[in-house]
């Protein structure tokens, strides 16, 4: 390996300024695009996810595993368990898919994102959308990646001694759109979100009043104040499991609730030992860096 | 076979360019016009199109007048188009023109004998604008809530009540076209004014997807819509989203992000505050499919032709 000689770096770097100012330029004459649910390709891989990676590489040290479970080209639905009290698990699956399946994963989100300002909108701009049976099925129909978290917020906000116990899944929505759109169903198991923040307790009362789901107190919050909203650093793994196909079934059993449930627990018991083994392969949370 | 059209709201843009639109089309026998006001003039020269040979009406359709029109002309297609969205008069005035407006008319397609075609201009604004709805309405979507606001709440009434004259009447051909905002050289709405203001208040932390339609593309389906048989409901837009910051930058005019409260003092009304919070997109596929066209402009294009003109 020879040192990069003098013109070469300059020129590389006046390339690099170029194409910044071309970046700025667009973005200050608005010339981009975005599809119809508000996803910026441009923002999300050059803004977006350049703010994520730090965490992402040497925060969490992220791992990935079963890359090749996730489809090259078509539809999916990747199911995922849901932890870490803010969620972080989303954003870090979003930088999995993206730098390491190379597919842009399209989140379901809760109400709440959208009804707040600045995250919801950032949120569309990351090419995620509402948890809606429209929306999934407009998606998956276009033949995109898919992720849903079907725990929701009783997942995201379970107490710490409750780590890695997945929790009821809802209705079973998400089984109804992969069967309607026959796409397979991808079960995801993202061990490391437990331990960022270690929620010991809550304040139902003033979640209540400021309309949220829960507001958490961790060994750290609101102890520190900011401070405590620095996630711990617990080493991370994601692994992508063996697919599930729905397209055995017929459409018209999208609807029919035995099947549905059926399915539905079938998926909830696979990822729950997946996340045991995984959980098992990672060993101590906290690993020296 | 005989072929006479009323089109109402002909006095305004999109009327006046409907009605001069049949006008040229030499199978269409007769157009007759109405409207509360009359035409400022029936054949200028100042880039409106002449409306030609339309017959123009003055009748105000909260009365029953409009009986008589459809009657004495032997009307076999009704090209409803005068569904107000600006506060150009009283709030109340503008619901009862709307609302009471199409009952009437309505109520005289029914009598008729001769009425076989109906085409109703509503408006995408009857899925609301909410953190709460999927992100693109198609036709059979049902608002995630109940519209309490003053436009979108006349259009649903309208709507409601196209559907029970068409239940009354299977015979007739009801044809509803929902359209996302028009956008063009001679369209005057709320959101054109908006977008021609020198600078641009927006609700702080929301960037609004929205969708626009070219008024070309608009007349042409309507003048499809009044030629031909194509019974339902349908959204009309142009391919493609628009951020509101997009337009706004597009435009070279600067954003003013303000708390939502502030541009209730500004003077933006429920229904403006929440399309310029949470936006709105439609799915216009099913059109494209019965009419076998996708629109000539999509929002960019239509949004970029509206520019021009004002720059």
């Amino acid at each position: 390996m020879s040192e990069p000689t003098g013109p070469e770096t300059s020129r590389d770097a006046g390339e690099a300024m170029t194409e910044l100012f071309a970046f700025l330029r667009r973005r200050i004459s608005g010339d981009y695009e975005i599809d119809e649910f508000g996803f910026d390709p441009e923002f999300h891989d050059k803004v977006l996810l350049e703010l994520l990676r730090p965490l992402y590489r040497h925060w969490f040290r992220v791992e990935t595993l079963g890359l090749e479970n996730v489809p090259v080209d078509s539809g999916a639905l990747v199911v995922a368990n849901h932890s870490g009290t803010l969620p972080l698990d989303a954003l870090m699956l979003q930088v999995a898919s993206h730098d390491e399946a190379g597919r842009a994963v399209r989140l379901l989100g809760a109400h709440l994102v959208y009804q707040l300002p600045v995250l919801g909108h950032l949120a569309r701009k990351g090419g995620h959308t509402l948890a809606c049976p429209e929306d999934a099925d407009r998606l998956l129909r276009k033949g995109e990646l898919v992720g849903v978290f079907p725990e929701g917020f009783k997942g995201i906000g379970k107490p710490f001694s409750e780590r890695y116990r997945l929790q009821r899944f809802g209705r079973g929505g998400f089984v109804t759109s992969a069967i309607r759109a026959g796409v397979p169903i991808v079960p995801c198991s993202i061990v490391g979100a437990e331990e960022i923040y270690p929620k010991i307790g809550e304040v139902p009362v003033l979640a209540r009043m400021l309309g949220l789901p829960y507001l958490p107190i961790t060994p750290f919050f609101p102890w520190l104040g900011l401070f405590g909203l620095v996630p711990l650093p617990s080493k991370w793994l994601i692994e992508f499991g063996e697919p599930i196909r729905t397209d055995e079934f017929d459409p018209e059993q999208a609807d029919d609730p035995a099947v549905i449930f059926e399915l539905t627990d079938h998926i909830r018991e696979t990822m729950q030992q997946r996340l045991n083994d995984v959980r098992l392969r990672r060993g101590p949370a906290f690993q020296p860096f | 076979m005989a072929h006479n059209v009323l089109v109402t709201g002909v006095s305004r843009h999109i009327g006046r360019r409907v009605a001069s639109a049949l006008a040229a089309d030499p199978d269409v026998d007769r157009v007759i016009g109405v409207d509360t006001v009359p035409p400022s003039s029936l054949s200028r020269d100042d880039g409106t199109p002449p409306l030609g040979r339309t017959e123009f009406v003055r009748v105000d359709l909260r009365s029953p007048d409009v009986v008589r029109v459809i009657s004495a002309a032997d009307v076999d297609t009704v090209v409803h188009l005068s569904l107000v969205s600006g506060p150009a008069k009283s709030r109340s005035a503008v619901k009862e023109h709307n609302v009471i407006g199409t009952m009437q008319l309505l109520a005289a397609c029914q009598r008729s004998e001769t009425v076989r075609r109906v085409v109703v201009r509503s408006t995408t604004a009857v899925y609301g604008s909410s953190p709460n709805a999927p992100a693109v309405f198609s036709e059979d979507t049902e608002p995630a809530e109940a519209s309490h606001h003053g436009y979108e709440k006349d259009a649903v009434e309208v709507e409601a009540s196209v559907r029970g004259f068409s239940r009354r009447r299977p015979d007739v051909v009801t044809t509803t076209l929902r359209f996302a905002a028009l956008m063009g050289p001679g369209v005057d709405s709320p959101l054109t004014r908006y977008f021609s203001q020198p600078v641009l208040p927006s609700v702080f932390g929301f960037d609004p997807r929205l969708q626009f339609v070219h008024e070309d593309d608009a007349v042409e389906v309507l003048g499809r819509v009044a030629r031909q048989d194509h019974p339902g409901v349908f959204n009309v837009a142009g391919d493609g989203v628009l951020l509101l910051s997009q337009c706004a930058r597009r435009a070279g005019r600067p954003v003013v992000p303000v708390p939502s409260p502030a541009l209730r003092i500004l003077g933006f009304s429920s229904e403006q505050l929440s399309l310029l919070t949470h936006g709105r997109v439609v799915d216009a596929g099913r059109l494209a499919a019965e009419l076998g066209r996708r629109p000539k402009f999509g929002t960019a294009a239509a949004f970029e032709d509206f520019l021009a003109v004002r720059r």
